[in-house]
């Protein structure tokens, strides 16, 4: 990765790597080990005394019902964030593939929600699914239901998924299409020739040859609705109706900010590094095969 | 098109504009509801079609804010948030570059060590190390300030690497031109290497200011002041707010301002945006 033909020794590339090293330093690496640190000790309430206690924090985590319990919960809402994001923008990328009129103007419409903040996406969907107030609630209760995720934890859920995913769209339509629009016409083609119809091409050619696109963009999606999606939860239902939203990344603020309770929130946090750490291993090592300099 | 088969095309057609219509549904009920008056946005059924108040209620979300909750405008979170993007971007940009650089460009003892550090920043979003971060900050002095609020986010690997990409696709023959011609490196990189590099820096700026001004959590933590709040975790405090006295039409006005600005880069610089968003990810 060193060019053939490059600059001897001197003090310059050090002045230049400097500030990035510098910034990186303290704050990644000083604040991470801190983190490290801090996670195999025990700290009183008030700062008075610490104790150190190898790893009794992790211990009292994985007999805690309630952290166990957030895992789980944060598992469950990754995986409808990704598949119901997903399979949306599968399905209106296919479409948008087919239609040769129109196609990048369908693009710009569908794309733009990339760019709103995920705290933005949950006011917009708080808003309209507000118990009293909201037009939807107003719709589901002519239809006969009554929506109150203040109330009904499920109903919760629901909203923070809906807000995240309706988000991801277009980031997963932007990618599905342009994987769709690399395959070569000719196989297509071909596959017409034979006599496959649409829905046959799609499930035989087109989707096995997008699937490394489609692993790509799960990881990419459990990343976000692991980390990215801590401002719907925290502005938009605090991880209540007791409990119901609570994921790991919000306990870990609340735990540790609210809670105070610094070693059990830097254990946990610790463990969402080793999780990020698989999550990046597993894309790199994606990106390596694809990839070829 | 593989066959003519008009009914499937319109079908496409049909569900694509479904699409279009669920995503901007949110919007659509947004924008209408910045358009009513406070008293309009209590009654049930609420309006799905825009009032007539879309200016007073701008100006009061501009200048008074929320009544009952921040006693501020948002024209004070809009520049902080302005501010705050363009320094994260530019930041991002400006180091990454010179990093590149150091690492493409020079031989010098350390280099895949600084390179490991680098790319070990990538596995360490700020959500996973928020409190011993903000201590650091709070150490320096930075709360409540726009270094505070930019710095600990400008360190990036995937800026570095971007352009360490780019660098390696320059051919080496530039360099020795350049040589031959009495250049030394930093002549090459400000005359040579940045103006080469123009079209990726722009589609990263697309992206990097969008990630700026919509960071939420680390504005939170590090901002008691109210008049360094950053316009996106305002709404937070709005929708608290709300929980008391409901003024729908200024949150929704809120929200579209607070939108308004990614949204409208993503539109006006599309080819930049999908450019920057399909490179940062290799």
């Amino acid at each position: 990765m060193l060019k053939r033909v490059h600059f001897g020794p001197s003090v310059l590339p050090f002045l230049l790597v400097a500030p990035q090293i510098i910034i990186t330093l303290v704050f990644f690496i000083w604040p991470t080990s801190h983190a490290l640190y801090q996670s195999l000790l025990i700290e009183d309430a008030f700062g008075l005394s610490t104790e150190f206690v190898w790893f009794e924090n992790f211990e009292v985590l994985f007999e805690d019902e309630h952290y166990l319990g957030a895992f789980e919960r944060t598992t469950i809402f990754s995986l409808l964030v990704a598949s119901s994001s997903m399979g949306f923008s599968l399905v209106l990328a296919a479409m948008a593939d087919r239609v040769i009129k129109g196609s990048m103007a369908y693009r710009t419409f569908l794309i733009w929600p990339y760019a709103v903040a995920p705290v933005v996406a949950g006011a917009l969907w708080v808003f309209m699914l507000d118990p009293t107030l909201g037009i939807l609630t107003y719709g589901l209760g002519a239809m006969g239901y009554e929506w109150n995720h203040k109330l009904n934890g499920g109903e919760a859920m629901g909203l923070v998924v809906v807000a995240a995913a309706w988000k991801q769209v277009a980031y997963n339509f932007l990618f599905f299409l342009a994987a769709m629009q690399s395959i070569p016409k000719s196989l297509i083609e071909a596959a017409a020739i034979d006599g496959a119809g649409p829905v046959r091409r799609f499930c035989t050619i087109i989707f096995p040859l997008i699937s490394p696109t489609t692993f790509f963009l799960l990881v990419v999606n459990v990343v976000y609705a692991f980390f990215d999606t801590f401002g719907i939860i925290h502005a938009v239902t605090q991880g209540g109706p007791a409990k119901s939203t609570e994921i790991l990344v919000y306990k870990v603020y609340n735990d540790g900010f609210v809670g105070l309770d610094l070693g059990g929130s830097a254990a946990q946090s610790v463990i969402l590094m080793i999780i990020v750490i698989g999550l990046t291993v597993i894309q790199f090592k994606y990106i390596e095969k694809k990839v070829e300099y | 098109m593989i066959e003519n088969r008009p009914f499937i095309t319109v079908f496409c057609h049909l569900f694509l504009l479904l699409g279009v219509a669920i995503i901007a549904f949110p919007i659509w009920i947004t924008f209408v509801a910045a358009t009513h008056d406070a008293v309009r946005m209590v009654q049930i059924p609420l309006p799905l079609w825009p009032g007539d108040q879309f200016f007073e209620n701008l100006d009061q979300t501009w200048n008074a804010g929320i009544a009952g909750g921040v006693n501020q405008g948002v024209a004070v979170m809009m520049f902080n948030s302005l501010v705050m993007a363009m320094m994260i971007a530019v930041g991002k940009i400006a180091i990454s570059l010179l990093s590149a650089f150091a690492i493409v460009y020079f031989k010098f003892p350390f280099r895949m060590g600084f390179f490991w550090l680098i790319f070990i920043t990538l596995m360490l979003p700020v959500e996973v190390r928020i409190i011993p971060t903000f201590e650091v900050v709070a150490n320096l002095n930075m709360l409540n300030t726009y270094w505070g609020l930019s710095i600990p986010l400008i360190a990036s690997a995937t800026a570095t690497f971007m352009f360490r990409q780019t660098f390696l696709t320059i051919p080496d023959e530039l360099l020795e031109a350049a040589r031959i011609d009495g250049a030394g490196p930093m002549r090459f990189f400000i005359d040579i290497l940045l103006p080469m590099s123009r079209t990726n820096i722009a589609a990263l700026f697309v992206i990097l200011f969008i990630y700026g001004w919509n960071q939420y959590l680390w504005p939170l933590l590090i901002t008691t002041d109210q008049n360094m709040n950053t316009i996106v975790m305002a709404i937070k405090q709005m929708l608290e707010a709300a929980e008391q006295a409901p003024q729908w039409n200024v949150i929704m006005m809120t929200t579209l301002l607070a939108m308004l600005p990614p949204v409208a880069v993503v539109i006006f610089m599309q080819k930049l945006f999908v450019k920057g968003l399909t490179e940062t990810e290799k």
